[in-house]
């Protein structure tokens, strides 16, 4: 039987061009599908075909990507990553709590749903602190709070903003690291790419959308074994696990599903694009 | 391939493109989404801009 795969996408970015290419040598018949060219009902759950066997969702837009592979779930058709796993990592508070209570290191962090209350946190927390919107990427409004002036300011800023989801305060102990994060490329069981991602010189966030730099980083037994547990606890797919290490060792701070392998793979010799493809065809085979 | 940016005119050389692929104006710096218009050719439309919710 030939197996089929479709690439579900709204922007073709380095990463889905290159896996795009990886099943075109690999012989895999892989359709990319226009997300944004879409219409799709959703109160009729007969296969949809066009899809394929499996679906490689990637949409740049979160909200977009996680209905997308609802319903194609819905419709029958296995999604990678599943709805499951990518709304979870889409949302940093549902995150933080899953990692937490599967004894994964993790920073803590509280959650208040008032600037008041938020305030109060910090108070008890003590400064520096960090302050992330509970979804959404990039670094994007993740703001070091230094002091108590510095919080007052922002959360008032923050209650000017629309969207209701931005008055969810999650607040982070601020973590004492070197200027540089471990971003590990997991998909399925198995350790892609791992590497540093030094923060730019302008920036303190290490996210290379930021114009962070990446350079290989050899995980010793111990960390390979946290961070495939961290991937483990969110569902398994292909994922992106975030790490920080402190005096105390390594934390997690972040499962991102749609990971963004693009600074992996300048560095690592490692065929991720084609790891992915691998694993799609094996879950078809299941 | 060559094509004329939709929002300032410019020209705009590209080696090989694939639909859904990202080009930026070199002239006005708009970002510009390779599409496949009712013909069947690639041509050029002005992307989507960042969303709240982009990225992984």
């Amino acid at each position: 039987m030939v197996q089929t795969l479709s690439l579900l996408y709204d922007r073709i970015r380095v990463e889905e061009k290159e896996i795009i290419n990886a099943a075109q040598k690999k012989g895999v018949e892989l359709r990319p599908v226009d997300a944004k060219e879409l219409h799709l009902t959703i109160t009729d759950f007969s296969r949809d075909e066009g899809f394929g066997d499996i679906a490689i969702e990637r949409c740049v837009s979160h909200f977009r990507g996680i209905y997308i592979t609802s319903i194609l779930e819905n419709k029958g058709v296995t999604v990678i990553n599943p709805f499951s796993v990518a709304s979870l990592c889409g949302d940093k508070l549902l995150c933080s709590m899953k990692l937490a209570r599967a004894g994964i290191p993790t920073p803590k962090t509280v959650v208040a749903f008032t600037k008041e209350e938020a305030m109060k946190a910090l108070e008890e927390m003590g400064y520096p602190a960090v302050i992330k919107p509970v979804f959404g990427s990039w670094g994007r409004l993740i703001a070091p709070l230094k002091d108590r002036e510095t919080a007052q300011a922002l959360l008032e800023d923050r209650e000017e903003m629309g969207n209701p989801l931005y008055q969810i305060f999650y607040i982070q102990e601020m973590i004492e690291r070197p200027p540089r994060d471990i971003r590990t490329v997991v998909v399925g069981d198995q350790i892609a790419a791992s590497i540093y991602r030094y923060s730019a010189p302008d920036d303190w966030r290490t996210n290379i959308a930021r114009g962070g730099r990446a350079e290989i980083c050899n995980l010793t037994e111990d960390l390979r074994e946290v961070i495939l547990k961290a991937a483990e606890v969110v569902g398994t797919g292909v994922l992106g696990v975030d790490a920080m290490e402190t005096k105390d060792g390594i934390v997690v701070h972040e499962v991102n599903s749609t990971v963004e392998f693009k600074g992996a793979m300048s560095v690592s010799e490692a065929d991720i694009p084609g790891m992915i493809i691998d694993y799609a065809l094996q879950r078809v085979k299941k | 391939m060559k094509f004329k940016c939709p929002e300032c005119d410019g020209e705009i050389e590209t080696k090989e493109v694939i639909e859904g692929e990202i080009l930026t104006c070199a002239d006005c710096g708009a970002e510009l989404e390779v599409v496949k218009n009712a013909k069947g050719n690639f041509d050029l439309k002005v992307a989507e801009s960042e969303g709240e919710d982009w990225g992984e």
